[in-house]
Protein backbone atom coordinates (compact mmCIF):
# COMPACT_ATOMS: atom_id res chain seq x y z
CA UNK A 1 0.00 0.00 0.00
CA UNK A 2 1.11 3.49 -0.81
CA UNK A 3 1.41 5.64 2.27
CA UNK A 4 2.01 9.43 2.46
CA UNK A 5 4.47 10.96 4.33
CA UNK A 6 3.56 14.46 4.62
CA UNK A 7 6.23 15.80 7.27
CA UNK A 8 4.56 19.27 7.60
CA UNK A 9 1.90 17.63 9.52
CA UNK A 10 4.43 17.11 12.65
CA UNK A 11 5.38 21.22 13.52
CA UNK A 12 1.48 21.82 12.74
CA UNK A 13 0.56 18.83 15.35
CA UNK A 14 3.05 19.53 18.27
CA UNK A 15 0.30 20.29 21.06
CA UNK A 16 -1.78 17.67 19.55
CA UNK A 17 0.92 15.20 19.95
CA UNK A 18 2.04 16.52 23.49
CA UNK A 19 -1.33 15.58 24.79
CA UNK A 20 -1.69 12.18 23.26
CA UNK A 21 2.06 11.70 25.33
CA UNK A 22 0.53 12.94 28.12
CA UNK A 23 -2.68 11.45 27.85
CA UNK A 24 -0.73 8.16 26.99
CA UNK A 25 1.51 8.61 30.29
CA UNK A 26 -1.69 8.87 32.65
CA UNK A 27 -3.40 6.09 31.12
CA UNK A 28 -0.47 3.58 31.40
CA UNK A 29 1.36 4.85 34.83
CA UNK A 30 -1.88 5.38 37.40
CA UNK A 31 -2.81 1.53 36.88
CA UNK A 32 0.73 0.68 37.15
CA UNK A 33 0.90 2.27 40.47
CA UNK A 34 -2.38 1.35 41.94
CA UNK A 35 -1.13 -2.10 40.37
CA UNK A 36 1.71 -2.23 42.31
CA UNK A 37 -0.21 -0.92 45.43
CA UNK A 38 -2.52 -4.24 45.26
CA UNK A 39 0.08 -6.19 44.77
CA UNK A 40 1.99 -5.63 47.54
CA UNK A 41 -0.51 -7.04 50.30
CA UNK A 42 -0.97 -9.79 47.83
CA UNK A 43 2.23 -10.72 48.03
CA UNK A 44 2.53 -10.96 51.09
CA UNK A 45 -0.54 -13.08 51.85
CA UNK A 46 1.01 -15.48 49.40
CA UNK A 47 3.94 -15.17 50.86
CA UNK A 48 2.37 -16.23 54.66
CA UNK A 49 0.08 -18.72 53.75
CA UNK A 50 0.91 -21.46 51.20
CA UNK A 51 -2.96 -21.78 50.98
CA UNK A 52 -3.47 -18.46 49.15
CA UNK A 53 0.11 -18.75 47.46
CA UNK A 54 -1.46 -21.93 45.85
CA UNK A 55 -4.53 -19.97 43.88
CA UNK A 56 -3.27 -16.59 43.78
CA UNK A 57 -0.26 -17.37 42.04
CA UNK A 58 -1.43 -19.49 39.56
CA UNK A 59 -4.87 -17.22 38.87
CA UNK A 60 -2.21 -14.15 38.17
CA UNK A 61 -0.55 -16.33 35.90
CA UNK A 62 -4.12 -16.89 33.79
CA UNK A 63 -5.18 -13.19 33.97
CA UNK A 64 -1.88 -12.69 32.15
CA UNK A 65 -2.24 -14.90 29.48
CA UNK A 66 -6.00 -13.26 28.63
CA UNK A 67 -5.31 -11.22 24.98
CA UNK A 68 -5.57 -7.56 25.79
CA UNK A 69 -8.09 -7.22 22.95
CA UNK A 70 -10.55 -9.49 24.93
CA UNK A 71 -10.05 -7.64 28.18
CA UNK A 72 -10.29 -4.35 26.99
CA UNK A 73 -13.36 -5.37 25.28
CA UNK A 74 -14.87 -7.08 27.84
CA UNK A 75 -13.91 -4.92 31.25
CA UNK A 76 -16.63 -2.06 30.54
CA UNK A 77 -19.02 -4.45 29.82
CA UNK A 78 -18.47 -6.13 33.10
CA UNK A 79 -17.67 -2.70 35.46
CA UNK A 80 -20.59 -1.31 33.64
CA UNK A 81 -18.92 1.86 32.41
CA UNK A 82 -19.44 4.44 30.01
CA UNK A 83 -17.56 4.09 26.55
CA UNK A 84 -14.85 6.44 26.48
CA UNK A 85 -13.95 6.43 30.57
CA UNK A 86 -10.38 5.85 30.92
CA UNK A 87 -11.16 3.06 33.47
CA UNK A 88 -12.08 1.19 30.18
CA UNK A 89 -8.54 1.29 29.50
CA UNK A 90 -7.07 1.59 33.21
CA UNK A 91 -8.90 -1.02 34.83
CA UNK A 92 -7.34 -3.88 32.05
CA UNK A 93 -3.84 -2.38 32.69
CA UNK A 94 -4.30 -2.59 36.77
CA UNK A 95 -5.15 -6.28 36.35
CA UNK A 96 -2.13 -6.97 34.13
CA UNK A 97 0.03 -5.18 36.79
CA UNK A 98 -1.16 -6.98 39.36
CA UNK A 99 -0.83 -10.76 37.52
CA UNK A 100 3.00 -9.38 36.63
CA UNK A 101 3.72 -8.19 40.04
CA UNK A 102 1.78 -10.65 42.54
CA UNK A 103 3.89 -13.46 41.59
CA UNK A 104 7.53 -11.03 41.69
CA UNK A 105 6.38 -9.78 45.45
CA UNK A 106 5.45 -12.95 45.82
CA UNK A 107 9.01 -14.68 44.82
CA UNK A 108 10.67 -12.11 46.49
CA UNK A 109 9.77 -11.81 49.88
CA UNK A 110 9.71 -15.71 49.95
CA UNK A 111 12.88 -15.25 48.81
CA UNK A 112 13.79 -13.23 52.15
CA UNK A 113 16.11 -15.88 54.23
CA UNK A 114 14.80 -16.91 57.23
CA UNK A 115 17.23 -16.38 59.70
CA UNK A 116 16.83 -12.97 58.75
CA UNK A 117 12.93 -12.66 59.66
CA UNK A 118 13.74 -14.55 62.85
CA UNK A 119 16.39 -12.12 63.83
CA UNK A 120 14.18 -9.25 62.96
CA UNK A 121 11.44 -10.73 65.06
CA UNK A 122 13.84 -12.00 67.78
CA UNK A 123 14.90 -8.32 68.36
CA UNK A 124 11.78 -7.08 68.88
CA UNK A 125 10.33 -6.04 65.59
CA UNK A 126 6.64 -5.93 66.00
CA UNK A 127 5.05 -7.63 62.38
CA UNK A 128 4.12 -4.83 60.61
CA UNK A 129 7.01 -2.90 61.26
CA UNK A 130 8.99 -6.13 60.55
CA UNK A 131 7.35 -5.99 57.05
CA UNK A 132 8.23 -2.98 56.24
CA UNK A 133 11.48 -2.37 57.34
CA UNK A 134 13.17 -5.50 57.15
CA UNK A 135 10.99 -7.43 54.42
CA UNK A 136 9.72 -5.08 51.49
CA UNK A 137 13.41 -3.60 51.44
CA UNK A 138 14.96 -6.67 50.75
CA UNK A 139 12.07 -7.47 48.22
CA UNK A 140 12.95 -4.47 46.51
CA UNK A 141 15.24 -5.85 43.80
CA UNK A 142 12.95 -8.12 42.58
CA UNK A 143 10.02 -6.46 42.64
CA UNK A 144 12.09 -3.37 40.81
CA UNK A 145 12.51 -6.32 37.96
CA UNK A 146 8.92 -7.00 37.58
CA UNK A 147 7.72 -3.29 38.06
CA UNK A 148 9.95 -2.48 34.65
CA UNK A 149 8.33 -5.37 32.63
CA UNK A 150 5.09 -3.95 33.96
CA UNK A 151 5.94 -0.59 32.79
CA UNK A 152 7.10 -1.43 29.41
CA UNK A 153 4.42 -3.54 28.71
CA UNK A 154 1.61 -1.33 29.87
CA UNK A 155 3.19 1.43 27.91
CA UNK A 156 2.68 -1.33 24.39
CA UNK A 157 -0.99 -2.16 25.72
CA UNK A 158 -2.68 1.40 26.09
CA UNK A 159 -2.09 1.79 22.92
CA UNK A 160 -4.43 -1.16 22.13
CA UNK A 161 -6.83 1.53 23.70
CA UNK A 162 -7.65 3.39 20.38
CA UNK A 163 -9.33 0.62 19.29
CA UNK A 164 -12.33 1.33 22.08
CA UNK A 165 -11.49 5.56 21.78
CA UNK A 166 -9.22 6.08 24.74
CA UNK A 167 -5.86 5.56 23.47
CA UNK A 168 -3.67 8.27 24.09
CA UNK A 169 -0.78 8.03 21.61
CA UNK A 170 -2.11 4.79 20.06
CA UNK A 171 -5.34 7.25 19.09
CA UNK A 172 -2.10 8.73 17.08
CA UNK A 173 -1.45 5.37 15.28
CA UNK A 174 -4.88 4.67 14.53
CA UNK A 175 -5.68 8.21 12.94
CA UNK A 176 -2.07 8.12 10.81
CA UNK A 177 -3.48 4.94 9.88
CA UNK A 178 -7.07 6.04 8.91
CA UNK A 179 -5.83 9.20 6.98
CA UNK A 180 -3.16 7.50 5.14
CA UNK A 181 -0.44 9.63 7.37
CA UNK A 182 2.76 7.45 7.98
CA UNK A 183 4.11 10.29 9.75
CA UNK A 184 1.68 10.77 12.63
CA UNK A 185 1.98 7.01 12.77
CA UNK A 186 5.33 6.66 13.28
CA UNK A 187 5.83 9.79 15.69
CA UNK A 188 3.46 7.87 17.83
CA UNK A 189 5.38 4.19 17.74
CA UNK A 190 8.83 6.53 18.18
CA UNK A 191 7.55 8.18 21.28
CA UNK A 192 5.90 5.15 23.10
CA UNK A 193 9.74 3.22 22.47
CA UNK A 194 11.08 6.23 23.49
CA UNK A 195 9.09 6.57 26.48
CA UNK A 196 9.23 2.91 27.45
CA UNK A 197 13.22 3.21 26.98
CA UNK A 198 13.29 5.82 29.35
CA UNK A 199 10.99 4.95 32.11
CA UNK A 200 12.75 1.08 32.25
CA UNK A 201 15.93 3.14 32.80
CA UNK A 202 14.66 5.56 35.24
CA UNK A 203 13.35 2.66 37.64
CA UNK A 204 16.48 0.58 36.68
CA UNK A 205 18.40 4.07 38.15
CA UNK A 206 16.08 4.19 40.77
CA UNK A 207 16.26 0.91 41.75
CA UNK A 208 20.09 1.02 42.38
CA UNK A 209 20.00 3.95 44.41
CA UNK A 210 17.17 2.61 46.74
CA UNK A 211 19.38 -0.72 47.50
CA UNK A 212 22.91 0.42 47.91
CA UNK A 213 23.55 -2.93 49.84
CA UNK A 214 23.22 -5.30 46.60
CA UNK A 215 26.31 -3.10 45.15
CA UNK A 216 28.42 -3.65 48.24
CA UNK A 217 30.50 -6.74 47.57
CA UNK A 218 32.36 -9.17 49.14
CA UNK A 219 35.86 -8.90 48.71
CA UNK A 220 35.87 -5.53 50.38
CA UNK A 221 37.05 -7.49 53.54
CA UNK A 222 39.96 -5.95 55.17
CA UNK B 1 17.16 -15.99 87.19
CA UNK B 2 15.09 -17.97 84.26
CA UNK B 3 13.10 -20.97 85.42
CA UNK B 4 11.24 -23.28 83.49
CA UNK B 5 8.36 -25.33 85.35
CA UNK B 6 6.97 -28.19 84.09
CA UNK B 7 7.77 -26.80 80.42
CA UNK B 8 6.29 -28.90 77.93
CA UNK B 9 6.05 -28.74 73.64
CA UNK B 10 4.19 -30.62 71.55
CA UNK B 11 3.55 -29.99 68.05
CA UNK B 12 0.12 -30.89 66.58
CA UNK B 13 2.04 -33.88 64.76
CA UNK B 14 2.25 -34.99 67.99
CA UNK B 15 5.92 -34.69 68.07
CA UNK B 16 7.21 -33.70 71.77
CA UNK B 17 9.93 -31.20 71.20
CA UNK B 18 10.39 -30.57 74.82
CA UNK B 19 9.71 -32.98 77.43
CA UNK B 20 8.23 -31.95 80.89
CA UNK B 21 11.41 -29.30 81.36
CA UNK B 22 12.43 -28.12 84.95
CA UNK B 23 15.46 -26.19 85.13
CA UNK B 24 16.56 -23.31 86.70
CA UNK B 25 19.06 -20.46 84.59
CA UNK B 26 21.92 -19.02 87.49
CA UNK B 27 21.49 -15.20 86.68
CA UNK B 28 24.45 -13.79 85.41
CA UNK B 29 26.13 -16.96 84.53
CA UNK B 30 26.41 -19.19 81.29
CA UNK B 31 23.82 -22.11 81.16
CA UNK B 32 24.82 -23.65 77.74
CA UNK B 33 22.10 -26.10 76.15
CA UNK B 34 23.44 -28.90 74.66
CA UNK B 35 22.96 -32.16 72.97
CA UNK B 36 21.98 -33.80 69.57
CA UNK B 37 19.56 -32.32 66.78
CA UNK B 38 16.47 -33.43 67.86
CA UNK B 39 16.78 -32.85 71.20
CA UNK B 40 14.59 -29.50 72.35
CA UNK B 41 17.25 -27.19 72.97
CA UNK B 42 16.87 -24.84 70.26
CA UNK B 43 13.27 -25.22 70.88
CA UNK B 44 13.68 -24.92 74.66
CA UNK B 45 15.57 -21.57 74.23
CA UNK B 46 13.11 -19.80 71.67
CA UNK B 47 10.56 -20.09 74.29
CA UNK B 48 12.41 -17.79 76.58
CA UNK B 49 11.79 -15.00 74.56
CA UNK B 50 8.58 -16.07 73.12
CA UNK B 51 9.81 -17.07 69.79
CA UNK B 52 7.76 -20.14 70.08
CA UNK B 53 5.56 -20.73 73.29
CA UNK B 54 4.83 -23.90 75.33
CA UNK B 55 2.15 -26.33 74.98
CA UNK B 56 1.55 -26.55 78.50
CA UNK B 57 4.21 -25.09 82.12
CA UNK B 58 5.56 -21.74 83.03
CA UNK B 59 8.49 -20.00 82.00
CA UNK B 60 9.82 -17.60 85.12
CA UNK B 61 12.12 -14.46 83.98
CA UNK B 62 13.07 -12.73 87.51
CA UNK B 63 10.19 -14.08 88.88
CA UNK B 64 7.71 -12.93 86.26
CA UNK B 65 5.44 -15.40 84.13
CA UNK B 66 6.82 -14.18 80.39
CA UNK B 67 3.04 -15.00 79.37
CA UNK B 68 1.86 -11.73 80.95
CA UNK B 69 4.30 -9.47 78.73
CA UNK B 70 3.76 -8.14 75.20
CA UNK B 71 6.39 -10.67 72.94
CA UNK B 72 7.80 -7.79 71.53
CA UNK B 73 8.48 -5.98 74.48
CA UNK B 74 9.92 -8.82 75.66
CA UNK B 75 12.17 -9.47 72.93
CA UNK B 76 13.83 -6.22 72.99
CA UNK B 77 14.66 -6.49 76.80
CA UNK B 78 16.33 -10.27 75.83
CA UNK B 79 19.91 -9.99 73.60
CA UNK B 80 19.45 -12.52 70.38
CA UNK B 81 22.90 -13.87 68.82
CA UNK B 82 21.60 -16.39 65.53
CA UNK B 83 23.45 -18.79 63.81
CA UNK B 84 24.80 -17.17 60.48
CA UNK B 85 24.46 -14.21 62.72
CA UNK B 86 21.47 -13.44 60.90
CA UNK B 87 22.55 -9.60 60.11
CA UNK B 88 20.28 -7.23 58.22
CA UNK B 89 21.57 -7.45 54.69
CA UNK B 90 19.87 -4.27 53.61
CA UNK B 91 21.84 -2.31 56.76
CA UNK B 92 25.14 -1.07 57.84
CA UNK B 93 26.91 -2.56 59.98
CA UNK B 94 26.22 0.74 62.63
CA UNK B 95 22.53 0.49 61.60
CA UNK B 96 21.90 -3.07 62.21
CA UNK B 97 24.20 -2.70 65.94
CA UNK B 98 21.34 0.42 66.25
CA UNK B 99 18.07 -1.62 65.83
CA UNK B 100 17.29 -2.14 69.11
CA UNK B 101 18.24 1.45 70.32
CA UNK B 102 15.95 2.51 67.71
CA UNK B 103 12.95 0.51 68.53
CA UNK B 104 13.35 1.49 72.12
CA UNK B 105 12.96 4.79 71.20
CA UNK B 106 16.52 6.42 71.13
CA UNK B 107 17.06 9.49 69.15
CA UNK B 108 19.17 8.24 65.87
CA UNK B 109 22.27 10.04 67.17
CA UNK B 110 22.43 8.43 70.74
CA UNK B 111 21.82 4.52 69.22
CA UNK B 112 24.50 5.09 66.51
CA UNK B 113 27.21 6.55 69.44
CA UNK B 114 26.20 3.38 71.15
CA UNK B 115 26.88 1.28 68.19
CA UNK B 116 29.96 2.43 67.61
CA UNK B 117 30.87 1.80 71.52
CA UNK B 118 29.61 -1.35 71.34
CA UNK B 119 31.49 -2.67 67.46
CA UNK B 120 34.87 -1.08 69.69
CA UNK B 121 33.59 -3.90 72.76
CA UNK B 122 33.64 -6.47 70.10
CA UNK B 123 37.11 -5.95 69.22
CA UNK B 124 35.76 -4.79 65.59
CA UNK B 125 37.32 -1.30 64.37
CA UNK B 126 35.02 1.72 63.62
CA UNK B 127 35.62 2.11 60.06
CA UNK B 128 33.68 -1.30 59.33
CA UNK B 129 30.85 0.30 60.93
CA UNK B 130 29.60 1.91 57.36
CA UNK B 131 30.29 -1.32 55.24
CA UNK B 132 27.11 -3.76 54.52
CA UNK B 133 27.23 -7.15 56.37
CA UNK B 134 28.06 -9.23 53.02
CA UNK B 135 31.58 -7.12 52.78
CA UNK B 136 32.34 -8.49 56.35
CA UNK B 137 34.39 -12.08 57.12
CA UNK B 138 32.11 -14.77 59.04
CA UNK B 139 33.89 -14.16 62.56
CA UNK B 140 33.13 -10.33 61.80
CA UNK B 141 29.57 -11.08 61.11
CA UNK B 142 29.16 -12.97 63.95
CA UNK B 143 30.86 -10.28 66.13
CA UNK B 144 28.32 -7.85 64.69
CA UNK B 145 25.24 -10.38 65.89
CA UNK B 146 27.39 -10.05 69.86
CA UNK B 147 27.14 -6.16 69.39
CA UNK B 148 23.44 -6.22 68.05
CA UNK B 149 22.19 -8.24 70.77
CA UNK B 150 24.06 -6.35 73.44
CA UNK B 151 23.28 -2.76 72.35
CA UNK B 152 19.96 -2.34 74.84
CA UNK B 153 22.04 -3.55 77.52
CA UNK B 154 19.81 -6.49 77.81
CA UNK B 155 20.57 -8.71 81.37
CA UNK B 156 19.41 -11.21 79.17
CA UNK B 157 21.64 -12.92 76.45
CA UNK B 158 20.16 -15.87 74.50
CA UNK B 159 22.63 -17.58 71.78
CA UNK B 160 21.50 -19.58 69.30
CA UNK B 161 24.66 -22.12 68.03
CA UNK B 162 26.37 -18.50 67.35
CA UNK B 163 29.71 -19.98 66.48
CA UNK B 164 28.63 -22.96 64.64
CA UNK B 165 29.37 -21.61 61.36
CA UNK B 166 33.22 -20.49 61.36
CA UNK B 167 36.13 -22.13 61.04
CA UNK B 168 37.49 -23.48 64.48
CA UNK B 169 40.36 -20.99 64.58
CA UNK B 170 37.25 -18.00 64.19
CA UNK B 171 35.48 -20.13 66.22
CA UNK B 172 38.03 -19.72 69.14
CA UNK B 173 38.64 -16.10 69.31
CA UNK B 174 35.11 -16.00 69.40
CA UNK B 175 34.48 -18.16 72.65
CA UNK B 176 37.72 -16.50 73.84
CA UNK B 177 35.78 -12.99 73.70
CA UNK B 178 33.06 -14.08 74.68
CA UNK B 179 34.43 -15.25 78.04
CA UNK B 180 36.07 -11.97 78.41
CA UNK B 181 32.76 -10.37 77.70
CA UNK B 182 31.38 -12.02 80.40
CA UNK B 183 33.74 -11.31 82.98
CA UNK B 184 33.12 -7.49 82.74
CA UNK B 185 29.35 -7.44 82.16
CA UNK B 186 27.92 -10.56 84.01
CA UNK B 187 25.00 -11.52 81.77
CA UNK B 188 22.55 -14.38 82.20
CA UNK B 189 23.76 -16.51 79.25
CA UNK B 190 21.53 -19.01 77.39
CA UNK B 191 23.53 -20.39 74.89
CA UNK B 192 22.77 -23.33 72.85
CA UNK B 193 25.36 -25.85 71.09
CA UNK B 194 25.92 -29.33 69.75
CA UNK B 195 29.26 -29.18 70.16
CA UNK B 196 30.25 -30.62 74.03
CA UNK B 197 33.79 -28.86 73.67
CA UNK B 198 32.19 -25.62 73.11
CA UNK B 199 29.64 -26.78 76.29
CA UNK B 200 32.35 -27.42 78.48
CA UNK B 201 34.35 -24.70 77.52
CA UNK B 202 31.80 -21.84 77.87
CA UNK B 203 29.21 -23.01 80.72
CA UNK B 204 29.38 -22.10 84.37
CA UNK B 205 26.44 -25.16 83.71
CA UNK B 206 25.67 -27.15 81.16
CA UNK B 207 22.22 -29.21 80.53
CA UNK B 208 22.54 -32.38 78.49
CA UNK B 209 19.39 -32.72 76.62
CA UNK B 210 18.68 -36.12 74.99
CA UNK B 211 16.37 -36.63 72.04
CA UNK B 212 12.60 -36.56 73.06
CA UNK B 213 13.02 -33.34 74.51
CA UNK B 214 14.31 -34.80 77.65
CA UNK B 215 16.91 -33.18 80.36
CA UNK B 216 19.52 -35.48 80.93
CA UNK B 217 22.05 -34.18 82.80
CA UNK B 218 22.02 -30.35 84.39
CA UNK B 219 25.49 -29.71 86.08
CA UNK B 220 28.95 -28.13 86.00
CA UNK B 221 30.90 -29.04 83.42
CA UNK B 222 33.87 -30.66 85.88
CA UNK B 223 30.76 -32.58 86.85
CA UNK B 224 29.59 -33.64 83.64
CA UNK B 225 33.20 -35.24 82.84
CA UNK B 226 33.78 -36.59 86.22
CA UNK B 227 30.16 -38.04 86.92
CA UNK B 228 27.81 -38.48 84.07
CA UNK B 229 24.50 -39.47 84.86
CA UNK B 230 24.05 -42.18 82.72
CA UNK B 231 25.50 -44.11 79.71
CA UNK B 232 23.66 -41.45 77.12
CA UNK B 233 26.21 -38.45 78.99
CA UNK B 234 28.93 -40.42 79.29
CA UNK B 235 28.75 -40.95 75.56
CA UNK B 236 27.83 -37.54 74.56
CA UNK B 237 30.45 -36.20 76.44
CA UNK B 238 32.90 -38.81 74.39
CA UNK B 239 36.12 -39.62 74.50
CA UNK B 240 39.46 -38.97 76.26
CA UNK B 241 36.60 -37.09 79.43
CA UNK B 242 39.21 -38.32 82.18
CA UNK B 243 41.85 -36.23 80.26
CA UNK B 244 39.40 -33.30 79.68
CA UNK B 245 38.17 -33.03 83.61
CA UNK B 246 42.39 -32.19 83.92
CA UNK B 247 40.82 -28.48 82.84
CA UNK B 248 39.66 -28.01 85.70
CA UNK B 249 42.11 -28.81 88.04
CA UNK B 250 44.83 -26.24 89.21
CA UNK B 251 48.11 -27.10 88.72
CA UNK B 252 49.37 -25.48 91.57
CA UNK B 253 50.74 -28.43 93.39
CA UNK B 254 52.75 -29.42 89.72
CA UNK B 255 56.57 -28.92 90.46
CA UNK B 256 58.56 -26.49 87.59
CA UNK B 257 61.83 -28.47 87.17
CA UNK B 258 64.74 -27.30 85.75
CA UNK B 259 65.66 -27.31 82.25
CA UNK B 260 68.38 -26.59 79.78
CA UNK B 261 67.97 -23.41 77.98
CA UNK B 262 70.33 -21.86 74.96
CA UNK B 263 70.14 -18.40 73.78
CA UNK B 264 70.06 -17.30 70.28
CA UNK B 265 73.27 -15.87 68.91
CA UNK B 266 75.64 -17.53 71.22
CA UNK B 267 78.19 -20.76 70.40
CA UNK B 268 76.88 -24.09 69.87
CA UNK B 269 79.68 -25.10 71.93
CA UNK B 270 78.39 -23.18 75.32
CA UNK B 271 74.87 -25.41 75.13
CA UNK B 272 74.56 -27.71 77.77
CA UNK B 273 71.73 -30.15 77.00
CA UNK B 274 69.65 -31.98 79.67
CA UNK B 275 68.87 -35.44 78.40
CA UNK B 276 70.02 -34.71 74.83
CA UNK B 277 67.60 -31.81 74.33
CA UNK B 278 68.06 -27.98 75.16
CA UNK B 279 65.00 -25.19 74.65
CA UNK B 280 66.69 -22.32 72.14
CA UNK B 281 65.36 -18.69 73.21
CA UNK B 282 65.08 -15.37 72.33
CA UNK B 283 66.73 -12.07 73.67
CA UNK B 284 63.55 -12.10 76.30
CA UNK B 285 64.30 -15.67 77.34
CA UNK B 286 61.07 -16.59 75.46
CA UNK B 287 61.32 -20.17 73.64
CA UNK B 288 62.14 -20.51 69.99
CA UNK B 289 62.10 -24.54 69.74
CA UNK B 290 64.75 -27.15 70.41
CA UNK B 291 67.84 -29.12 69.59
CA UNK B 292 68.97 -31.92 70.22
CA UNK B 293 72.21 -33.02 70.81
CA UNK B 294 72.49 -34.28 67.42
CA UNK B 295 71.12 -31.46 65.72
CA UNK B 296 73.74 -29.17 67.82
CA UNK B 297 76.49 -30.57 66.06
CA UNK B 298 75.12 -30.03 62.63
CA UNK B 299 73.49 -26.52 62.85
CA UNK B 300 77.44 -24.45 62.79
CA UNK B 301 79.18 -22.36 65.94
CA UNK B 302 76.00 -20.28 66.35
CA UNK B 303 72.79 -20.88 67.79
CA UNK B 304 70.43 -19.26 65.11
CA UNK B 305 66.56 -19.77 64.97
CA UNK B 306 66.72 -21.84 62.04
CA UNK B 307 66.76 -25.56 62.26
CA UNK B 308 64.58 -25.85 65.46
CA UNK B 309 62.46 -28.70 66.25
CA UNK B 310 59.36 -27.31 66.86
CA UNK B 311 58.02 -27.25 70.36
CA UNK B 312 54.84 -28.32 71.95
CA UNK B 313 52.08 -26.50 73.52
CA UNK B 314 53.43 -24.26 76.21
CA UNK B 315 52.13 -24.47 80.24
CA UNK B 316 51.30 -20.96 81.72
CA UNK B 317 52.58 -21.01 85.79
CA UNK B 318 50.03 -17.96 86.27
CA UNK B 319 46.88 -19.60 84.70
CA UNK B 320 47.44 -23.31 84.04
CA UNK B 321 45.52 -26.68 84.67
CA UNK B 322 46.55 -30.06 85.33
CA UNK B 323 45.67 -30.68 81.29
CA UNK B 324 47.76 -28.09 80.07
CA UNK B 325 50.36 -29.00 82.18
CA UNK B 326 50.28 -32.64 81.04
CA UNK B 327 49.62 -31.33 77.64
CA UNK B 328 52.67 -29.38 77.24
CA UNK B 329 54.89 -32.27 78.83
CA UNK B 330 53.41 -35.21 76.12
CA UNK B 331 53.35 -32.65 73.31
CA UNK B 332 57.15 -31.88 73.66
CA UNK B 333 59.57 -33.54 71.17
CA UNK B 334 62.15 -33.72 74.66
CA UNK B 335 59.43 -35.29 76.98
CA UNK B 336 59.26 -32.00 79.18
CA UNK B 337 56.69 -29.48 78.72
CA UNK B 338 58.14 -26.05 78.77
CA UNK B 339 56.95 -23.91 81.52
CA UNK B 340 56.77 -20.06 80.98
CA UNK B 341 55.75 -16.97 82.84
CA UNK B 342 53.01 -14.15 82.08
CA UNK B 343 55.68 -12.46 79.83
CA UNK B 344 55.98 -15.91 78.15
CA UNK B 345 59.67 -16.46 79.18
CA UNK B 346 60.58 -19.91 80.44
CA UNK B 347 60.63 -20.55 83.69
CA UNK B 348 61.34 -24.32 83.50
CA UNK B 349 60.60 -27.65 82.81
CA UNK B 350 57.49 -29.85 83.16
CA UNK B 351 57.50 -33.97 83.30
CA UNK B 352 54.05 -36.11 83.19
CA UNK B 353 54.80 -38.44 85.55
CA UNK B 354 54.47 -35.04 88.13
CA UNK B 355 51.39 -34.06 86.66
CA UNK B 356 50.56 -37.58 87.53
CA UNK B 357 50.90 -37.49 91.08
CA UNK B 358 49.75 -34.38 91.34
CA UNK B 359 46.14 -35.70 90.39
CA UNK B 360 46.39 -38.58 92.57
CA UNK B 361 47.49 -35.75 95.25
CA UNK B 362 44.29 -34.45 94.17
CA UNK B 363 42.40 -37.68 94.18
CA UNK B 364 43.26 -38.28 97.95
CA UNK B 365 42.47 -34.71 99.15
CA UNK B 366 39.00 -34.99 97.41
CA UNK B 367 39.64 -32.19 95.31
CA UNK B 368 38.59 -34.52 92.46
CA UNK B 369 35.43 -36.14 93.24
CA UNK B 370 35.08 -39.57 93.01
Amino acid sequence: MNVDWPWPWLPRNVDKIAEATGEHLYLALLPVIVGLVISIPLGWAASRWPGVRLVLVPLAGVLYTIPSLALITLVPLLIGTKIIDPLNVQVPLGIYTVALLVRSVTDALLAVPREVTAAATAVGFRPTKRFLSVELPLAIPVIVAGLRVAVVSAMSLTSVGALIGIGGLGELITEGFKRNNAVEMVVAIALILLIALVLDALLLTVGKLITPWTRARQGANR
Amino acid sequence: MIEFKAVTKRYPDGTVAVDSLDLAVDAGRITVFVGPSGCGKTTSLRMINRMIDPTSGTILLDGKDIRESDPPLLRRGIGYVIQQAGLFPHRTVLDNVSTVPLLTGASRRDARRRAGELLELVGLPAELGKRYPVQLSGGQQQRVGVARALAADPPVLLMDEPFSAVDPVVRDDLQQQLLRLQSDLDKTIVFVTHDIDEAIKLGDKVAVFRVGGRLAQYATPSELLAKPADDFVSSFVGRDRGYRALSFLAADGVPVGPVATTRVGTNTADAEPADGWVIVVDEENRPLGWLSTDLLSTVGTTVTAEGLVSGGSLYKVDDGNLRSALDSALSSPAGVGIAVDGSGAVVGGIKADTVIEALSRARRTGEVPA
